[in-house]
């Protein structure tokens, strides 16, 4: 009974017509039977998702429209009044401009840089695995344990500062963690330090999908090196590299362990972003109220960006299913 | 080789000169690019064999003598091990949940036909955008409202939650590249739906439940907003909480923070260097689908 049941709901599927004519019964239940095992195998997933993910998420829209401390009851409604003081203060807008620094920074000394590496580590090199291994490494420890190496190693007078002396730069030496001028631009290199890896091992994957018989036409028509991969591997390389942008962007407008770990998001909010001032305003000062609308704004500019990016860069990647970007 | 059977056309001596010079910068390169890489791992656990006296002296100098009191005294105390102890268990968790579940849901998505579910998928893809960060507040509150803090599924089963979207985003495809005749003879053979999940469609989907499991435990294993917000009590700290607060509790003692910092980062290089593949497969994998 069950198995004719699903085979009738299995031929259901190819020729609908045929299989609902014939057995009605079987045909209906195959479908309550069908409703369970959907009702099973969808509903812990959903309900984790629902109550985990998209339920807090909708209530740090309802909390941003209060002023509230995160105990007692929600009593002082303030309508947009949160996003207003949020928009308006000197931090926040600070905060952002961080981000967005760190994001044009990746893009424009990462890219390059991961782009260059990879060709390079792409050639026929003898020891190629264990430098794949090492390259990758930093992007396997966790971003606090990065931290904490890092700020081990620029502590006044330290590791990097005994390194930059010994090789005759002690001119460039800074409180490099402390100086209000250079702090973001630190986090930066320790960023890179963490990251590159990924991109280096993205671009060769992508690059292990370019075939050599094309460079091989190209240097047989006369194309020297440097065109061939001016004119062949990097347009071939497009889709990985805008896949990375996108990572990138996002990773920067998200940024927190690290930041949080290193500086606090200072000296002087010199290095705050968006999320370190998220959780500095929510957990330190409870001001819950204030902090959702922090919250909702950064989720609504990386969701911005994300649309934006899917809908004019990726679009001729893939067939335009948002989810196509991480999928 | 060539040269020895006839002379080379003195083109070809210049091109592999030209070669010759390309690759010695080549190998230059991936020198300069080791060094970057593996230096600051080095200083880390090369200094926790040093004392505070030798680091203060010469920061950048080797051990001299080389001293195991600090690793000792760590992998002697309580607090490493439980450390290390939170951090599997929560990643182990999180995990077997992300993946038990989002394997049933990504059979549901992918091989079931009804309305609704392409809605349904995307409702799960928006999950992708959105960080922990965003959700930390209210999350926070809803784990105190069921008394979830300072408990390590209060960090677990979130986690497993925001790992959910890309696990099904990786294996509905898969999945459903699974050709029908395959179901169909199972279900000649008696086999029901649910019972053709599990004995074929599972096993089929090994290779891509693995990378859905490397990316939930690695994400698990590193992580620190979470954790930081759930646990207050030492105890119960993870390692990557553990070791941003034991750098700022010995700030004084900068040759056990080394080590612990050393020691912390082992097990994930070790587990990098057993499982570089799977790894690196599943992580530019997810990305590039």
């Amino acid at each position: 009974m069950t198995t004719q049941a699903q085979l009738s709901d299995r031929a259901d599927r190819a020729t609908p017509a045929r299989a609902s004519a014939a057995q009605p019964v079987a045909r209906r239940a195959g479908r309550v039977r069908q409703r369970w095992e959907l009702v099973l195998l969808l509903g812990p997933a959903l309900v984790l998702f629902l109550g985990f993910v998209l339920t807090p998420i909708g209530i740090a829209v309802y909390y941003s429209l209060y002023d509230w401390t995160g105990f007692g009851s929600l009593s002082q409604f303030t309508g947009l009044q949160n996003y207003e003081l949020v928009l308006t203060g000197t931090v926040f807008q600070r905060s952002v401009i961080h981000n967005l620094i760190i994001a044009a920074l990746s893009l424009i000394i990462q890219l390059p840089l991961s782009i260059g590496l990879a060709l390079l580590l792409n050639r026929k090199l003898r020891g190629r695995a264990v430098l794949r291994l090492v390259v990758f490494a930093p992007y396997v420890l966790s971003e606090a344990t990065t931290a904490v190496i890092w700020l081990l190693m620029l502590q006044p007078g330290g590791f990097v500062d005994q390194v930059l002396r010994a090789v005759g730069l002690g001119g460039l030496i800074h409180l490099w963690l402390a100086n209000t001028g250079i702090v973001l631009y630190t986090l930066f290199v320790v960023i890179t330090w963490k990251f590159i890896g990924f991109g280096i091992i993205l671009l060769l994957a992508g690059l292990q999908g370019i075939p050599a018989e094309l460079r091989e036409a190209a240097a047989l028509d006369g194309a020297g090196a440097w065109q061939a991969t001016r004119h062949i591997t990097l347009p071939l390389l497009g889709p990985t590299i805008r896949i990375w942008i996108f990572l990138s962007v996002i990773g920067s407008l998200q940024l927190f362990d690290l930041v949080w770990i290193m500086t606090l998001g200072g000296p002087a909010n010199a290095s705050s972003t968006m999320a370190t001032y998220l959780i500095d305003h929510g957990f330190k000062r409870y001001e819950f109220g204030y902090g959702s609308a922090v919250a909702v704004l950064l989720f609504t500019i990386c969701f911005v960006f994300a649309l934006l990016y899917q809908r004019f860069a990726l679009r001729r990647d893939t067939d335009g299913a948002l989810t196509r970007m991480a999928g | 080789m060539t040269a020895s059977v006839a002379p080379a056309p003195p083109g070809f001596v210049a091109a592999r000169a030209r070669r010759g010079v390309g690759l010695s910068l080549t190998y230059l390169a991936a020198l300069v690019i080791v060094g970057i890489t593996v230096v600051p791992l080095l200083f880390v656990i090369i200094g926790g064999f040093r004392t505070n006296a030798q680091i203060n002296a010469a920061p950048t100098g080797l051990p001299h003598p080389w001293v195991w009191q600090n690793y000792w005294s760590i992998l002697d105390s309580a607090l490493f091990w439980e450390f290390l102890g939170n951090s599997l268990l929560i990643a182990v968790v999180a995990t077997a949940i992300a993946v038990s579940l989002g394997a049933m849901a990504g059979f549901a998505l992918s091989r079931y036909h009804f309305r609704g579910r392409e809605g349904i998928y995307t409702l799960f893809t928006i999950g992708l955008l959105f960080p922990i960060g965003v959700a930390s507040l209210p999350l926070y509150l809803l784990l105190r409202e069921i008394g979830l803090l300072e408990n390590p599924f209060g960090v677990a089963i979130p986690q497993a939650a925001f790992s959910l979207p890309v696990t099904i985003v990786i294996l509905r495809p898969f999945m459903r590249a699974i050709p029908d005749e395959i179901e169909d003879a199972a279900v000649l053979d008696g086999a029901s739906r649910l019972g053709f999940f599990r004995r074929i469609l599972l096993p089929l989907s090994m290779p891509a439940l693995t990378t859905v499991a490397v990316l939930a435990f690695v994400t698990s294993w590193n992580s620190y907003l979470l954790p930081f917000l759930v646990f207050n009590d030492t105890q119960h700290f993870t390692l990557p909480l553990g070791v941003a607060t034991f750098q700022t509790q010995y700030s004084q003692d900068t040759a056990r923070v080394l080590a612990f910092t050393a020691l912390s980062m082992l097990p994930a290089l070790g587990f990098f260097v057993l499982a570089e593949r799977r790894i690196v497969g599943g992580l530019t994998g997810s990305v590039k689908g």
